[in-house]
């Protein structure tokens, strides 16, 4: 049990905060420099944000930062997220969760989400384990890993979250590492100011249950995307995605033009207020009703 | 054979999928409304898109009959499986139209050549426009009516169309003008003025112009028979009534994403059948807990699993009072008439909204797709207003008040934070394992909250003699049915009690059950389920029950004559 650090940030919680990680937890660093994210590059105002979780380690998150809060079912942040950007597109909204309930859990949703270009930011702490129910495998455990459930080693093969995103032609798809806290926080401050949906995953090490992927393992296997890296190449981003020994960090592709979800609904051609600050339209709601006659 | 139809004539057209059933009922309900004719219509069809066989009644009455018949007075069958289809249906008063050479069937026809007259005016397609021609024809309905009817109807698809279709109309006429005149067939049906002015609407249509009228501004939904059409009529006019619908992925996305929007301040609706709303039930317990408003439109069908994909029932009713992990309270609506379904989903919004508790609105597949009138002035906006608050800086979402509800604010609106958990939570709405506060939310939730909701609660519609001894107490769709088999029953000590709220009761419901010394529930399904909640909540003692779960509607005369019975 650790508690948080001494007031810094406006996003700090105005208490002291019990928090449930344990010490040493890769999500430390993460709430850290998401904080700092909000604050130092994007000078967000609290108000304006809402953070989304599912369930797990990481989906605890939210409960560590002094903003508004959706804390919801397992697998089930991406579809609540974009319930409330599409309810007030004013709002910044940022997922915070783990691989297990992004990628596993909430699967289908993660696809859909894509799909729509919600003008989101999920960032998947991605520690290759399942963290709060003790050791599982995580849809992102590598084969062969040992756990409590796959006592002879995991023997499906893991996802690869960047490119399924790419597939899904997400359009803002990045790789961060815990680790390097000052790079990972430069990646997040560019999910978040990109307009449209964006994807971090975010390597973390789990010091308790996954004694393979440590800090050490990530430290070695990490690098920067070079800076002649085209991130406007969807195909050469597919073709960084997939190497496997040696992993590549940063934005891999990103395309900031398209329509957003909520552009597309058409809600907000004529009328840019959230959906709250709206009267009811009973004079058209009575002229459809007379039509009916 | 001489004919004589008094007060009540019931047309059955029956079909393929696909072969024009829909459009004969659209243009003879729409026209004989016109007139000024009650008209009531509800449809049977099969799981397919084409082909198979299905059934649309029409039910023209003096006396505004709202309920399904089995009897036919006047039969369409427009293919050779109609005939066996309705068999049972039919009797020797019975007048059948249709094509002897299509239909080979050893029934005493009035013999139409449908599709030799179609083709004659140009296409096949017109034979729709001559049958329903036949009908108003027989009837000596209100040529100019009839013809300024297809003409605004037509108008959209060019002036050749519309010719064609008057063509087609008037040759149908004067065939059933003829065949009402050689086969002494006439009609003494009642018209009221009322009903030209009278707002024309299906049951799904009353839920979603109520849902509109009670300020709905958000639908996610995934399609699923008999559900659909209210996401259908949400994305239709969403942008003129600024109504944001869509189409989810699958419901639980669909019920997440109605949680989300509502959190940040949309008034939302959900519409889904009994498979959907089982997928659904974790986020209705993240409802409870999180104490978000959720207003739930569910369109019954017979199930387990699959089911009868397109028939109705009343077997979900254990399914809404029961869904969810843990303990939290809930709301359950039961509409029976169109404006039932109006009003009850207007108010659902501002319930849900007010006491941030599930609503749910049972309705079924015999409910959505029936088509029948509503006094347009009865149609009024909920006046209710936005519970939203503007926070202050101290705000806590989950603030314990002396009646258990927490002012409601939204994120972005004030100066305070909305923090809302599935995780049993403190005041400020983050996570806690503090076993006092959990009792301090329990009591909030369940016990405080349930005393409010109590005094909401709607009465059960009481029909019949103040001094029964009698009493059937029915639900939901079977309102109207209930109320035409007590007139036709004749019984004088039976009354029938109609629940449009399931749960919870509202607190006249003991006495008026223990009033009937026989007491029969009558429900859409095999094992009672309405009968075994009144049960357990207010102890009563049932004597009888009527149950039907083959997926057909209860009919008027199966009623009346189970009624004799009692």
């Amino acid at each position: 049990m650790a508690l948080a650090q001494k007031n810094t940030n406006e996003f700090d919680m105005p208490h002291e905060t019990d928090i449930a990680w344990c010490p040493g937890c890769g999500n430390f660093p993460i709430l850290q420099m998401l904080k700092k994210s909000l604050r130092d590059d994007l000078a967000i105002d609290p108000k304006d944000l809402v953070l989304v979780s599912g369930i797990g380690q990481a989906a605890k998150l939210p409960q560590y930062v002094k903003t508004n809060m959706f804390n919801g079912l397992h697998g089930r942040a991406l579809p609540v997220a974009t319930g409330i950007k599409a309810a007030n597109p004013r709002l910044t909204v940022v997922v915070t969760s783990g691989d297990g309930d992004v990628y596993g859990e909430g699967g289908n949703h993660f696809i859909h989400t894509v799909r729509r270009n919600v003008n989101i930011t999920v960032i998947v702490h991605n520690n290759m384990i399942y963290g709060l129910t003790k050791g599982q495998a995580s849809p992102t455990s590598e084969k062969g890993l040992v756990t409590p459930t796959q006592p002879q080693g995991v023997y499906v093969d893991p996802i690869n979250p960047l490119a399924l995103s790419l597939s899904l032609n997400a359009s803002f798809v990045a790789r961060a590492n815990a680790g390097d806290p000052e790079h990972a926080q430069k990646i997040i401050s560019a999910a978040i100011a990109h307009k449209g949906f964006s994807i971090v995953d975010i390597f973390q090490a789990c010091v308790v249950f996954n004694k393979v992927n440590t800090y050490k393992w990530f430290q070695d296997r990490v690098y920067e995307l070079d800076v002649q890296h085209d991130t406007s190449d969807r195909q050469m981003a597919f073709v960084r995605a997939l190497e496997e020994d040696m992993l590549p960090m940063g934005i891999f592709y990103q395309d900031e033009g398209r329509e957003t979800f909520e552009e597309a609904t058409g809600v907000y051609d004529a009328d840019e207020r959230p959906l709250y600050e709206r009267e009811r339209q009973w004079n058209t709601i009575e002229a459809l009703i007379n039509a009916k006659k | 054979m001489a004919h004589h139809i008094k007060d009540d004539l019931s047309i059955v057209i029956s079909g393929q999928a696909g072969q024009g059933i829909q459009s004969i009922e659209y243009l003879l309900t729409h026209i004989l409304k016109l007139q000024g004719y009650h008209v009531f219509a509800v449809k049977e069809y099969m799981s397919r898109v084409r082909g198979g066989t299905n059934s649309t009644e029409v039910r023209i009455s003096s006396n505004d009959r709202r309920a399904f018949v089995d009897r036919i007075d006047l039969f369409l069958p427009l293919d050779k499986s109609s005939i066996p289809h309705c068999a049972d249906r039919l009797s020797k008063e019975t007048i059948i139209i249709g094509e002897q050479k299509r239909l080979e069937t050893d029934y005493k026809l009035l013999d139409v050549p449908l599709l030799e007259i179609a083709h004659d005016v140009g296409n096949r397609i017109f034979a729709n426009t001559v049958a329903a021609g036949v009908v108003l024809g027989m009837m000596q309905s209100d040529r100019a009516i009839a013809e300024d009817y297809i003409r605004s109807f037509f108008s959209r698809k060019g002036d050749e169309i519309v010719a064609k279709n008057i063509d087609a109309l008037m040759r149908g006429f004067k065939i059933g003008e003829h065949l009402a005149f050689t086969h002494e067939i006439t009609f003494t049906i009642e018209k009221d003025e009322a009903v030209k002015e009278a707002v024309f609407l299906t049951g799904i249509e009353a839920v979603g112009f109520g849902a509109l009228a009670g300020g709905c501004n958000f639908c996610s939904s995934y399609p699923m028979s008999p559900s659909t059409g209210l996401l259908t009529f949400l994305a239709q006019h969403g942008k003129e009534c600024g109504v944001l619908a869509e189409q989810a992925t699958d419901e639980i996305g669909a019920i997440n994403m109605n949680l989300g929007a509502w959190y940040a301040g949309a008034r939302g609706i959900i519409t889904t059948s009994g498979g959907g709303f089982a997928l659904m039930t974790e986020a209705v317990s993240l409802a409870g807990i999180t104490e978000i408003p959720l207003v739930l439109h569910l369109a019954q069908r017979p199930g387990p699993a699959t089911g009868l994909p397109t028939r109705t029932g009343q077997e979900d009713l254990n399914l809404v009072r029961y869904a969810g992990h843990g303990e939290f309270p809930r709301i359950i609506f039961a509409p029976g008439s169109l404006m039932q379904a109006y009003k009850i989903t207007a108010h659902a919004m501002d319930l849900a909204d007010e006491y941030q508790v599930p609503v749910i609105i049972l309705t079924d597949q015999y409910f959505v797709d029936l088509l029948s009138t509503i006094e347009s002035t009865d149609l009024k906006e909920s006046k209710d207003k936005n519970h939203v608050i503007e926070t202050k800086s101290d705000y806590q979402r989950y603030e314990l008040t002396d009646n258990g509800i927490s002012p409601r604010g939204i994120p972005g609106y004030g100066k305070g934070f909305v923090c809302v958990d599935s995780d049993e939570h403190d005041e400020s709405g983050h996570i806690t394992e503090d076993h006092d506060m959990r009792d301090a939310m329990t009591q909030k939730r369940l016990y405080k909250k349930a005393v409010a909701l109590a005094k909401v609660a709607f009465a059960p519609e009481v029909i019949g003699p103040k001094d029964y001894t009698q009493l059937v107490v029915v639900w939901g769709s079977n309102y109207h049915v209930a109320k035409e088999a007590l007139e036709r029953s004749g019984k004088k000590k039976l009354a029938v009690a109609h629940f449009s709220q399931l749960y919870p009761l509202h607190n006249s419901t003991k006495k008026i059950l223990a009033q009937g010394k026989k007491l029969i529930v009558c429900e859409n399904n095999e094992t009672g389920q309405f009968a075994n909640l009144l049960e357990v909540e207010t102890k009563c003692t049932i004597t009888g029950r009527i149950n039907r779960s083959n997926g057909k509607p209860f009919s008027v005369e199966y009623l009346t004559s189970q009624f004799k019975k009692i």
